[in-house]
């Protein structure tokens, strides 16, 4: 199984882990993830903006070269996979936005939403499956206790992320199962840590951080797990009234399947 | 600040304000409402009232994480998200109103923040 890879710029930098445990794991589960040559910064967050359409270009060049390519782009960063899905969306959806877009780009073939962009955790459930999965784990985390941090950027909005009901999602609890932990579910699993408002007002980035962590203790988890750089970033800095560890779900799987360094 | 029109909002958000049943859903469930002084519902009514001064002054529009639980919370589809990101970016269009500025950012930095944060608070908080 091949598929096309989107890093993101902070999986090259603060986030190396999450990528490097990705790649492993997908190693041992027989899947091809090539980095796509010419990626480049999303831009971290989609511009709600319909009229804003340059600070869109990089994704949708992005999304362009991944057509080329031929394969399902997967996405591991929750934001990432956010900004490129809408934009994706946008491209395909909105003939007012996606003519300016082809307009500025002058590509050859006009592009028009065609590739297929998938998280990293939707090709687990979808391509790979999780019964696979759980076949190949040599090293079950038998006994542990483990929160699914969605956050808010992997499943809404749902019209357009479809990757699990927003409100009551599965598939990291199903993530979880297949590695042999216990999931826990808890309250605050899609609500928002703060996200980069720890960059304008870090009072309240705290205050919603230490919802999450506080929420995902009380129901009893060791541990909480996200697919999002930031969100950890939130949960380990910003809930300064927990002490909950919280790692990249692709670590633990690397673990699971016995390839973690 | 130069006129901003309702119009000029409505387009930029692409929301059909008058969809909107006031049930104050969005507001319910939004994470920032206690530090918003107007909030989702009130972006929506003010909008549709043409009442853009107090929100175009209000530091509420940097309160907002697109988090996206009004978007998907709302019975009408309104996504009062988006008009809040309307009056945002009708402020920070008009020069010299970033919200945050290049040489501040070394301040904020610390060993761990990822840089989506950066890339991120570059683009909801100045053009
Ligand atoms: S979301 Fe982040 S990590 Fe992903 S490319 Fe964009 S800014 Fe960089
Ligand atoms: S960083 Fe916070 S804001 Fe972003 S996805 Fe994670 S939960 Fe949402
Ligand atoms: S939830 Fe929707 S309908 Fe209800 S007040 Fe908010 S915008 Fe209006
Ligand atoms: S997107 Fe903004 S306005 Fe809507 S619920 Fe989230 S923080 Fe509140």
């Amino acid at each position: 199984m091949t598929f096309s890879y989107y890093p993101g710029c902070t999986l090259k930098t603060k986030a190396k882990d999450l990528d490097r445990y990705g790649r492993k794991a997908a190693e041992a589960l027989g899947v091809t993830l090539e980095e796509l040559p010419d990626w480049q910064c999303c831009g971290g967050t989609f511009s709600m903006s319909k009229d804003e359409i340059a600070s869109k270009l990089s994704a949708v060049r992005s999304l362009a070269s991944a057509k080329d390519k031929g394969n399902d782009l997967v996405t591991l960063c929750s934001a990432c996979h956010n900004v490129l899905k809408q934009t994706n969306d946008a491209m395909k959806n909105d003939p007012d936005f996606s003519a300016k877009a082809n307009n500025y780009m002058k590509l050859d073939v006009p592009y028009n939403g065609e590739t297929n962009v998938i998280h990293y955790l939707e090709m687990l459930r979808d391509k790979v499956g999780f019964d696979k999965i759980a076949e190949k784990v040599t090293n079950p985390l038998t006994g542990k206790k483990i929160a699914a941090y969605y956050g808010c950027l992997l499943l809404r909005p749902g019209k357009v992320m479809q990757m699990d009901n927003p409100e009551n999602p599965t598939i990291i609890e199903d993530f979880i199962k297949a590695i042999g932990a216990e999931p826990v579910v808890y309250p605050y699993r899609n609500e928002c840590c703060g996200g980069y408002v720890t960059m304008e007002d870090k009072a309240l980035a705290k205050k919603k951080s230490n919802k999450v962590a506080l929420s995902a203790a009380e129901n009893g988890a060791d541990m909480i797990i996200t697919a999002c750089p930031l969100c950890l970033y939130n949960l380990n800095k910003n809930a300064d009234e927990s002490d909950i560890p919280v790692y990249y779900f692709t670590e633990l799987l690397a673990e699971a399947l016995g390839v973690k360094d | 600040m130069s006129k901003v029109t309702k119009e000029q909002v409505l387009r930029s958000s692409g929301v059909n304000v008058l969809k909107c049943m006031r049930c104050g859903k969005c507001s319910a469930t939004c994470p920032s409402y206690d530090e918003m002084e107007y909030h989702p519902h009130q972006f929506v009514y003010m909008v549709e009232k043409g009442d853009l001064e107090p929100l175009l002054n209000s530091d509420s529009i940097y309160k907002c994480l697109s988090c996206y639980a009004c978007v998907e919370r709302c019975p009408r589809g309104v996504e009062p998200a988006k008009v809040v990101e309307g009056i945002r970016n009708a402020v920070l269009r008009q020069s010299g109103m970033n919200h945050i500025k290049a040489e501040n950012i070394p301040e904020m930095l610390d060993e761990d923040l990822p840089q989506q944060a950066i890339v991120s608070a570059f683009r909801k908080y100045k053009r």
